[in-house]
């Protein structure tokens, strides 16, 4: 939150703030974008890949002009995610049920995704930047207190589910919406405990700090990643994360062999659409916080800040823009693998009962997830903290 | 906090607080007093207290409202049930309720510091570390008093439910597996 010494120094300056904001906006412009474009490659990935796993085609009809036919490429269905799905259901009838709270019908939605799409403001897509005399801190917004923040804006996910539900005067709505918000929230505790065991291991609640503390090697070979640290609260975080996005295995709340389509029963064209895209994020989100947490963030095993040390002894100095740019991309191609991993579990496994959720929710994560920071907080008072 | 930032969610407190109050539908009711609960976070993060802020809307905004929000559905309260005037004697105690805070408010109003005089804060005011410590030396036992208290009132509404849910249980003429007691059952589910 307080700018540190360096950016105030630049902040003295008027041209300094001008470019400090810029660089800011810059940063928030890239993330949304990235955000929103791995989000249409999660939902062809899950619609191509879903195909893969049922022995299905899927989706090969739309073509643009028929160029693709003529020029003898195979369809992959690409034009029909990224296009033609989003114009048809933004330009399909934007249909309110009657007797609906219009204003709170119209408003979920956006309560859903909004959420979602500001916790993405702390991922750390990479370390420190540098060009001339700027320091970039590839993390968009550098909070003191990420993890807090993720808590709170992940919290805050539950009203769009919960109220869409009840707008729509609908009861397969209000039901899928009820038990959303009670999913949603055994879940967040589960979800609670996991992030924080993370933090008692690491000490802070920044996650830059985090991702830095995971470089380095353990027996001169193995990258100090947390999963080696963590192993428990990486599962907790896993489930509980899928549960908050409300797929499969957890898609109580849309269960469409029992509510319809649960809570947004009664949404059609691009309200519907924000509500997919809120699902696409979530698993998206996951993705990124485990990796910053579990998976080293940003880092690349062996890369330092000058370059790589390789175990044997070698090493490749490298310019600060190469290494910052390996280490962005390294950190979107693990959110890619364990967004890839979520849709897999998505196809592979039944839904599960109310009653299993519950249980599986309140006397198997809470209570492992109490004995994991029990035990993470004896380790590291015993071991001096970190 | 610039003094224009502070003005503007001050008033939107204001807007929040009014809208809890004064709209039919209890729902909206609940929005609005879940708007009063972020816009309070904000204002303790804008005044230094950024660690207070963001458990305020953890807590108040991610599970209580929630709750509120869920209690409303289950009982299934209808949507201008709740305002009915209620007797003399309500609107007397709650006149004097009303006076009592306006004159406590009044009080620490009057006797706050003039802006000119707020000194400024420690650099590491409101972090998480100066927040435990406070905690867990000058206000331990208040702390651990009120997490007793809290678990003392968990255990109370397990129990209330588990005896209300045994009572309504022979009556329910619905089959054992959809019976209000086959959750608390201590038999296994399969």
């Amino acid at each position: 939150m307080r700018p540190d010494a360096h950016t105030r120094n630049l902040l003295a300056s008027d041209s300094g703030v001008t470019i400090e904001l810029a660089i800011g906006a810059i940063k928030a412009v890239v993330m949304v974008l990235l955000v929103m474009g791995l989000t249409t490659l999660m939902l062809w990935f899950e619609r191509k890949g879903s195909a893969l796993i049922q022995d299905r085609i899927g989706a090969n009809r739309a073509n643009v002009f028929g160029l693709g036919k003529r020029l003898g490429l195979p369809n992959f269905g690409v034009i029909n995610t990224v296009l033609a799905d989003p114009v048809k259901m933004f330009t399909k009838e934007d249909f309110v049920p009657d007797g609906a709270d219009r204003f709170l019908h119209g408003l979920a939605p956006f309560l859903a995704l909004f959420p979602v799409i500001i916790t993405f403001a702390v991922a750390p897509m990479g370390d420190m930047l540098r060009i001339g005399k700027y320091h970039i801190d590839l993390q968009p917004a550098n909070l003191d207190v990420a993890a807090l923040y993720v808590l709170a804006t992940i919290g805050m996910g539950v009203y769009g589910i919960a109220l869409g539900g009840w707008a729509s005067n609908n009861r397969w709505s209000l039901l899928g919406g009820i038990r959303a918000s009670a999913q949603m929230i055994s879940y967040e505790i589960a979800m609670g405990l996991a992030i924080i065991a993370v933090v008692v291991t690491y000490g802070t609640l920044d996650l830059q700090q985090m991702c830095r503390a995971q470089g380095g090697v353990w027996f001169g070979f193995l990258p100090r990643w947390g999963i080696l640290l963590q192993p428990v609260s990486f599962l907790m975080l896993l489930i509980a994360g899928i549960a908050e996005s409300k797929r499969v295995p957890f898609d109580l709340p849309e269960g469409e062999s029992e509510l319809v389509a649960g809570y947004f029963t009664e949404y059609s064209g691009g309200k519907q659409a924000v509500f997919m895209m809120t699902d696409f994020a979530e698993v998206l989100l996951v993705a990124v916080l485990i990796t910053t947490f579990f998976f080293g963030g940003w880092q690349v095993p062996w890369l330092y800040r000058d370059g790589f040390h390789f175990p044997g002894g070698a090493a490749l100095m490298l310019p600060n823009i190469v290494v910052a740019l390996m280490q962005f991309v390294a950190f979107w191609i693990k959110v890619i693998i364990l967004s890839c991993l979520q849709i897999l579990i998505r196809w592979t496994l039944p839904r599960l009962r109310y009653d299993q959720l519950m249980r599986l929710g309140w006397k198997g994560l809470v209570p492992l997830g109490l004995l994991n920071l029990v035990a993470t907080a004896f380790v590291v008072v015993v071991a001096g903290g970190k | 906090m610039p003094q224009w930032l502070f003005a503007f969610l001050a008033a939107l407190a204001i807007i929040g607080a009014l809208g809890t109050i004064m709209q039919r539908n209890l729902v909206h009711c609940v929005l609005g007093f879940a708007l009063v609960l972020i816009d309070l976070g904000v204002l303790y993060m804008g005044l230094g207290a950024v660690t207070v802020g963001f458990l305020q809307i953890i807590v108040y905004v991610g599970a209580i409202m929630v709750l509120f929000l869920f209690v409303i559905w289950l009982l299934n309260v209808q949507a201008d049930a709740g305002v009915r005037g209620g007797g003399l004697g309500l609107k007397l105690l709650g006149t004097l309720g009303a006076a009592a805070l306006a004159a406590e408010l009044a009080a620490v109003f009057f006797h706050a510091p003039k802006l000119s005089q707020v000194r400024t804060i420690p650099p590491d005011f409101g972090s998480i570390a100066k927040l435990a410590q406070a905690l867990f030396t000058r206000y331990l036992v208040a702390f651990e008093a009120t997490s007793l208290l809290l678990l003392g009132a968990i255990v109370g509404a397990v129990g209330l439910a588990r005896r209300l849910a045994v009572q309504t249980a022979p009556a329910a003429a619905t089959p054992d597996r959809l019976a209000p007691a086959a959750n608390d059952a201590p038999r296994k589910v399969a």
